[in-house]
């Protein structure tokens, strides 16, 4: 199956489109966590502005963009604008690769006097099957915006910041990829799609060559054999993100405003972008590994398709997907949600006890989770008696 | 190779998508004379002092090595996780477990090593 204009036109609008989601999801955010933060504080936050302060981000965007133009005196004009540009494309590559539904398949069909088709769609940009180790090398390269922002400004505390930045994202990168293995020898695939395909059903599992079936009432996801994975990876996710309690990049009562403080208007705001798109892609690597990612117990590609027998299959395929499209948004959102709820609950750490628990208590952690994980399943799928 | 296009092609989109913004803050936004004043580095009431590149303390740099080689020992990980099921299916479970056994052995002693030498203590 070669692919001809259709396909690859719609390949490109959908790449375009899920980078969009990922730009367009920043100002709710944003609306959300000062929502959300007012209401942890026992304060109004934004209410003024049209209904619950919605039309607040309109008010914001309006603002970033008439805002002047400036570039800092003595720094570098073409690193200096790199930076926000460069900031969003880790983001943005990383999204691509993850599936946000299942595919679509669409049946072959007339147009312009010419056949067109089968075509499958996937939900994703694009599919590798090397999903999850592109994703993490994507998603790492933030740290050289940050880095460019630094050197760009050519600012005292911008570097500072920008060093603190880099230093942390590789020191958490470590657990980061440690508990990421115990998902990998879990489950024997790189690709997410897969991943979901084996957490669908309910939890069953081998032991000594017996199946055991007294769990089944719950549903076969990761974090019932990941917990601790799960913890360490989550809290790795928010010193990758730079959020609270690891925002020591942006520390203002250290720092002035860390790596963005010469940033001002537009350009400060596609930074935000990387990082709320970084949160994103943590929420999504999150439910996908340990929550079963666009699956419920019941709801999984085969019984919602047939929900909508009656349909034509190419209706019926795009209405599954979207389906399964709100399940998986509806978990990401939580863990949205719990990524501000932390950023207004707990404080900033000390710089030095950051670093303290990247390299010696979560990176021992970690380690023992993937040799634990080794023993349990070398234990549990050994072929017993056969 | 005719895989990784439309990371290329995304990439392109991004760098353009983001140009035409930044350019279109360029043009409607405010305009206002440079002076010496604002032009300097937002140092916090600080008079900068353009003489000297800012300096990085050396420990960024020790944790920047130290990174690199614990971060390939996990990247040699992952090909052993993918395969490691289907050892153990084949009953070969326990020399694959043992061939990463001695590889961790040598990683927690680097670690521990590590630890034990200061290397990671910041002031």
């Amino acid at each position: 199956m070669g692919a001809d204009v259709f396909e690859i036109t719609v390949n490109f609008v959908k790449m375009v489109a899920i980078f969009l989601l990922m730009v367009q999801i920043v100002p709710l955010l944003v609306w959300v966590e000062r929502r959300g933060s007012a209401y942890i504080q026992n304060r109004f936050g934004p209410n003024r502005v049209g209904p619950l302060g919605l039309t607040q981000l309109l008010a914001d965007a309006v603002k970033f963009l008439t805002k002047e133009d400036f570039v800092p005196g003595r720094g570098y004009p073409f690193i200096y604008y790199a930076a926000p540009i460069v900031a969003m494309i880790p983001a943005a590559l990383a999204l691509n690769a993850i599936p946000l539904s299942s595919p679509v398949h669409v049946e072959a069909f007339e147009m312009l006097g010419q056949t067109w088709g089968p075509y499958v769609f996937l939900a994703q940009g694009y599919e590798f099957g090397i999903g999850v180790v592109f994703v993490l090398g994507v998603s790492s390269l933030a740290a050289y915006a940050l880095l460019l922002a630094g050197y760009g400004s050519n600012n005292k505390y911008s570097m500072y910041g920008a060093l603190r930045a880099s230093a942390q994202t590789i020191s958490y990168e470590l657990a980061m990829g440690l508990s990421i293995v115990g998902v990998i020898l879990l489950f024997n695939t790189f690709n997410f799609t897969e991943m979901i395909a084996q957490q669908a059903g309910p939890l069953v599992f081998s032991l000594f060559g017996h199946k055991v079936e007294a769990l089944s009432f719950l549903p076969n996801w990761g974090i019932f054999y990941q917990p601790l994975g799960a913890i360490i990876l989550f809290a790795a996710m928010f010193a990758e993100a730079n959020r609270l309690p690891f925002d020591l990049p942006e520390a203002e009562g250290e720092l002035v405003a860390g790596y963005h403080t010469e940033y001002s208007g537009f350009k400060f705001n596609m930074f935000f972008i990387g990082e709320y798109g970084h949160m994103f892609v943590a929420s999504l690597l999150m439910v996908i590994f340990y929550f079963g990612g666009y699956t419920l117990p019941g709801v999984n590609p085969e019984t919602v398709g047939k929900w909508f027998a009656d349909f034509s299959p190419t209706k019926a395929s795009l209405l599954t997907a979207l389906v399964l499209h709100g399940v998986l948004m509806a978990k990401v959102v939580f863990f949205l949600w719990i990524f501000i709820w932390v950023r207004w609950t707990l404080p900033r750490f000390r710089y030095d006890q950051l670093m303290d628990l990247g390299w010696r208590t979560m990176l021992p952690w970690a380690l023992a989770n993937t040799i634990l994980t080794a023993i349990f399943i070398l234990i549990a799928r050994h072929p017993w008696g056969s | 190779m005719s895989q990784l296009l439309p990371v290329f092609a995304l990439t392109v989109f991004v760098i353009i998508f983001g140009c035409a913004l930044l350019g279109f803050a360029h043009l409607i936004g405010a305009r206002a004379k440079p002076n010496k004043v604002k032009d300097e580095t937002y140092e916090c009431g600080q008079p900068p002092d353009p003489t000297r590149p800012p300096q990085s303390p050396p420990k960024y740099y020790q944790t920047a090595i130290l990174f690199i080689l614990f971060d390939i020992e996990i990247i040699f990980m992952y090909p052993w996780a993918l395969t490691y099921g289907d050892f153990i299916a084949q009953g070969y479970g326990l020399y694959i477990f043992l061939a990463m056994a001695f590889f961790l052995a040598v990683f927690i002693f680097g670690l521990f090593w590590e630890v034990k030498s200061k290397a990671l203590e910041w002031e």
